[in-house]
């Protein structure tokens, strides 16, 4: 218990501090924060359009979230999320327009379904060199980012001509493919929400059962938290292994499908791997291993970037300063050593306060050191 | 040079502590006091308290309340940190060393000698040196510590507390770890520090020991401590009472063997470990229902590995295994543990124990997925959580809830829960590996009565230990085994701890008869 509500104190401190370390860079630079925050918000929640961008956004980044703690789970640091989802981006916009005679629910089921299992194939390469020959998964992921990404790109601008917008984006999805709902559109006045946004709940509570509650989530933890033990309980560890990176690249593909048949409709050639894929680790770093948190991490991070889009105009502050608190925020998750000392100064001298002036019998009797033990 | 004045005044001083996890009391109401030049015994079952004291002594756990003093000053020990300015340090049962280091680069680590910007690793060097020649730790400064061994490691745990110039010096179940031989070094280099005038803490589970090693005992009983007295002239019997409360047996009544058919039978076994070496070689072994089969053996001959070659966890190169007429070479561990093994594993915190995971967790490990844990890949916690119950009250685990990690459990415990889980899985096999290390005497009783009536269920039980008492009091029959073979087998009736010595070294038995008798024959003489 207490470990986890000192994880979550962690992620909030970190925030908090996160937009006073921003604050200050803006003071620096001769911008007022107070001005500078309020724009952001103002623009985050000023218009219902705004504030269906924020889901749309919000959409691949839980799924890359829930893909990076997957793998976590199973001791391993998928840096490939940002390859799997675009390589489920492009080959589910690819189905979409390729079978357009087919009914509309099986357009979308079987470009979801191509999407994921290519998401889910990226992430069983890496998951079974590891397991099999002990290669590295960050190289491998690595360089599979940059293998998925030059063949995304030329499996667009070879696509046929017919499907194709320019010579490096596909038409849009259209009214077949698309998962847009009309009247959520309508609502958010056509922003680029999508059925994506629910899609992401309810794979995260799907997500959350199959890792907390299933046989096959138990063994996952087992493998990861102790492969030997593991092994010698008579798990699959290299089994397991291998179907946790492949579910883990499912659901970063997952993520490329809400952004080839939601977000943008289509898929377009790429200059780099999707930024997407390596935000969706920051969401897993700030959740701190919550599911619930993944979607508070997620929401956090596509305000920033909305609210940030209107700051240039409205104070002056340039859009740069979100990137920049964002890198912060992660670096004071990262450095949550540094954070963790200082919670536990804090509840020192809190502890001697109350223990000096109530005698042994202080006012928290309850607070406990087990998490430390445990990890001794 | 003890100031007169302050001869009397003890080292160490731990009054009226007390240390809760939650609404459990670890430790309730402990006093304790060291003098410097004692080696001063802590003495209780498992789960007493007495890791934890340490832990509140060396700055890794706040006392609830409770007062310490050292030489007579109040102290708080707010971290290790502070506990090592102080002058206390703690050499921890499991080593915290870094392998790519060198010896002299651990010791240094955190109080590093600088010159300038960069660090003087020669005056550190020369330093350690000299406290080598002064405590006679024979250990090599520039050797890389992944390339020593436990006993030696050790030895560098205790250059650390030193190279800090600790001057209370704890010690937590330093002997699990070693062979006799190296016990008694570690006993003599306790001595020399004594008589430098500094305290020493020994937390140990081997009576013998602290007949021999220390000045005074403190027994702790549940959290409380209970008695100091002189450990001088105190026999291992009156130990024991003290620290239960009741008698204790050393040895283990059992009746004849009722020996039935075959179960497991091991075949011109070969495994070589990962650098190729071979370290099971040509063996044949067979173990038949309702005997006890004792590998007696100095440490690093092959019991490991031919214990995990049995297990699947390791890889056999050649040779056969068969388990009750089915063979299991090579099989996947969840094949040869639904063929009918039990295994209590040597390391319980690597194999035995997923120690992040909750004790309920651990408790069903290997069959997590079958009914009733599981129903169609659902978990079913209220069963796992009812299994696990069982099991700590049948046993006995002291623990405050099942939910919680089993790496919070103390040493003891831990393998008590080991134990728990595959004594009460169904079996025909159990293969023990060290079954009892860091229990306390009256657990140990415990277990051995256990292992007994297993093999009067009519299982067959294979004994992997290097305590020799151990293997004479249970086994029926006790193969030797020296560099991978086994050198020969005895009935356990039949032989001494002389006979098995020789044999380990890896002498025939007989010749080993022969050079006992020649023995005896000169000492009549
Ligand atoms: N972090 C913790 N959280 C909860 N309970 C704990 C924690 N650490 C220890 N305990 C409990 O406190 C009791 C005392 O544990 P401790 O490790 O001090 O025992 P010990 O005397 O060293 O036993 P052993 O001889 O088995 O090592 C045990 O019942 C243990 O389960
Ligand atoms: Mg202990």
């Amino acid at each position: 218990m207490t470990q986890t509500n000192n994880k979550a104190l962690i992620a909030v401190l970190s925030v908090v501090f996160g937009l006073v370390a921003g604050a200050i860079i803006m003071l620096i630079f001769g911008y007022n924060p107070f001005s500078g925050y309020g724009s952001l918000i103002a623009t985050a929640f000023g218009t219902p359009q705004n504030i269906g961008e924020i889901f749309s956004q919000m959409t691949p980044l839980i799924l890359t979230g829930l893909s990076f703690l997957v793998a976590q789970q199973a001791g391993f640091f998928n840096i490939g999320m940002s390859g799997q989802l675009y390589a489920a981006w492009v080959g589910s916009v690819w189905f979409a327009l390729a079978f357009p005679q087919l009914p509309d629910f099986l357009i979308i089921i079987g470009a979801t379904l191509f999407g994921v299992i290519l998401g889910g194939i990226s992430g069983l390469i890496p998951g079974y060199l590891r397991a099999k020959f002990g290669a590295s998964e960050v190289i491998i992921t690595i360089m599979l980012n940059y293998v998925i990404l030059y063949l995304g790109n030329s499996a667009i601008t070879s696509f046929p001509k017919a499907i194709r917008q320019t010579t490096d984006s596909t038409n849009q999805v259209g009214d077949h493919g698309s998962i847009a709902i009309k009247w959520l559109s309508d609502l958010t006045n056509q922003s680029s929400i999508s059925a994506g946004i629910f899609i992401a709940v309810i794979v995260t509570i799907l997500v959350w059962f199959i890792m907390k509650k299933t046989t096959f989530g138990f063994s996952i933890e087992a493998v990861g938290k102790n492969a030997d033990a593991a092994k010698y309980a008579g798990i699959n560890e290299k089994a397991t292994q291998i179907w946790a990176m492949t579910l883990s690249g499912a659901l970063a593909g997952l993520g490329g499908v809400t952004e080839g048949l939601g977000h943008y409709g289509n898929v377009f050639v790429q200059n780099s791997t999707p930024e997407t894929g390596f935000n969706g680790m920051a969401v897993a770093l700030l959740g701190s291993g919550s599911f619930i948190g993944v979607i508070l991490a997620a929401a956090l991070f596509s305000a920033l970037t909305v609210g940030g889009s209107g700051m240039p105009n409205i104070s002056g502050v340039p859009t740069e300063l979100v990137s920049i608190v964002i890198a912060l925020i992660i670096f004071f998750v990262g450095s949550s050593y540094l954070i963790q000392l200082l919670i536990k100064k804090i509840k020192a001298a809190d502890a001697a306060s109350a223990g000096s002036g109530k005698g042994p019998k202080g006012k928290k009797p309850k607070k406990t050191d087990q998490t430390e033990e445990a990890q001794a | 040079m003890v100031n007169q004045t302050q001869q009397d005044i003890p080292a160490i001083e731990m009054k009226h502590i007390v240390k809760k996890f939650g609404d459990f009391a670890a430790n309730d109401d402990i006093n304790l006091d060291v003098k410097a030049g004692e080696i001063h015994a802590l003495l209780g079952e498992n789960g007493a308290g007495k890791s934890t004291l340490m832990n509140i002594l060396s700055g890794l756990l706040q006392p609830t309340s409770g007062e310490i003093f050292l030489r007579g000053q109040k102290i708080t020990i707010k971290d290790p940190a502070t506990a090592a300015k102080l002058g206390i340090g703690m050499v921890h049962q499991h080593f915290m060393l870094v392998d790519a280091f060198t010896v002299a680069e651990n010791i240094i680590l955190g109080a590093e000698t600088t010159k300038g910007m960069s660090l003087d690793l020669k005056a550190a060097k020369q330093r350690i040196q000299e406290l080598v020649d002064k405590y006679k730790l024979a250990v090599d400064p520039e050797a890389l510590t992944a390339d020593i061994s436990v006993g030696q490691q050790q030895r560098v745990e205790i250059l650390k507390t030193l190279y800090r110039q600790a001057d209370v010096l704890i010690f937590d179940e330093p002997t699990a770890v070693l062979t006799p031989q190296e016990i008694q070094e570690l006993i003599a280099i306790m001595k020399n520090l004594a008589a430098e005038g500094k305290a020493i803490i020994l937390i140990t589970h081997k009576l013998e020991e602290i007949r021999q090693a220390a000045d005074r005992v403190t027994v702790i009983r549940a959290g409380k401590s209970y008695e100091t007295f002189d450990a001088k002239n105190v026999s291992a019997v009156t130990l024991a009472e003290k620290m239960v409360g009741r008698k204790v047996s050393f040895t283990t009544e059992k009746k004849p063997a009722q020996v039935g058919k075959n179960i497991l039978d091991i075949e011109h076994l070969t495994v070589q470990n990962a650098e190729g070496v071979t370290k099971v070689n040509d063996l044949s072994l067979d173990i038949h229902a309702g005997e006890i089969i004792g590998v007696a053996g100095i440490d690093g001959n092959g019991q490991t590995e031919l214990v995990q070659a049995i297990t699947g966890l390791t890889h056999i190169q050649s040779g056969k295994v068969t388990l009750d007429g089915k063979d299991i070479t090579n099989k996947s561990p969840r094949k040869i543990i639904q063929s009918g093994t039990a295994h209590i594993p040597e390391d319980r915190l690597r194999h035995g124990l997923e120690v992040n995971m909750s004790l309920a967790y651990n408790m069903v490990i290997q069959n997590y997925y079958e009914s009733p844990y599981a129903k169609m890949g659902v978990l079913q916690w209220k069963a796992i959580a009812d299994h696990a119950r069982k099991l700590v009250n049948q046993f006995d685990v002291k623990i405050t809830s099942i939910e919680e990690p089993a790496g919070a459990l103390s040493g003891g415990n831990q393998q008590k829960a080991v134990l728990a889980r595959e004594l009460s899985r169904k079996s025909k096999i159990v293969i023990a590996a060290q079954p009892t290390r860091g229990l306390d005497v009256g657990a140990i009783e415990y277990i051995h009565k256990q292992l007994v009536s297993q093999r009067d269920l009519g299982k067959a039980v294979l004994l992997v230990s290097f305590e020799l008492d151990e293997i004479l009091d249970l086994a029926d029959k006790i193969a030797v085994i020296s560099s991978g073979k086994i050198i020969g087998t005895v009935d356990a009736k039949e032989t001494s701890k002389e006979e098995l010595g020789l044999m380990m070294t890896g002498m025939s038995l007989q010749k080993a008869r022969q050079e006992l008798s020649a023995t005896k024959a000169e000492a009549k003489q």
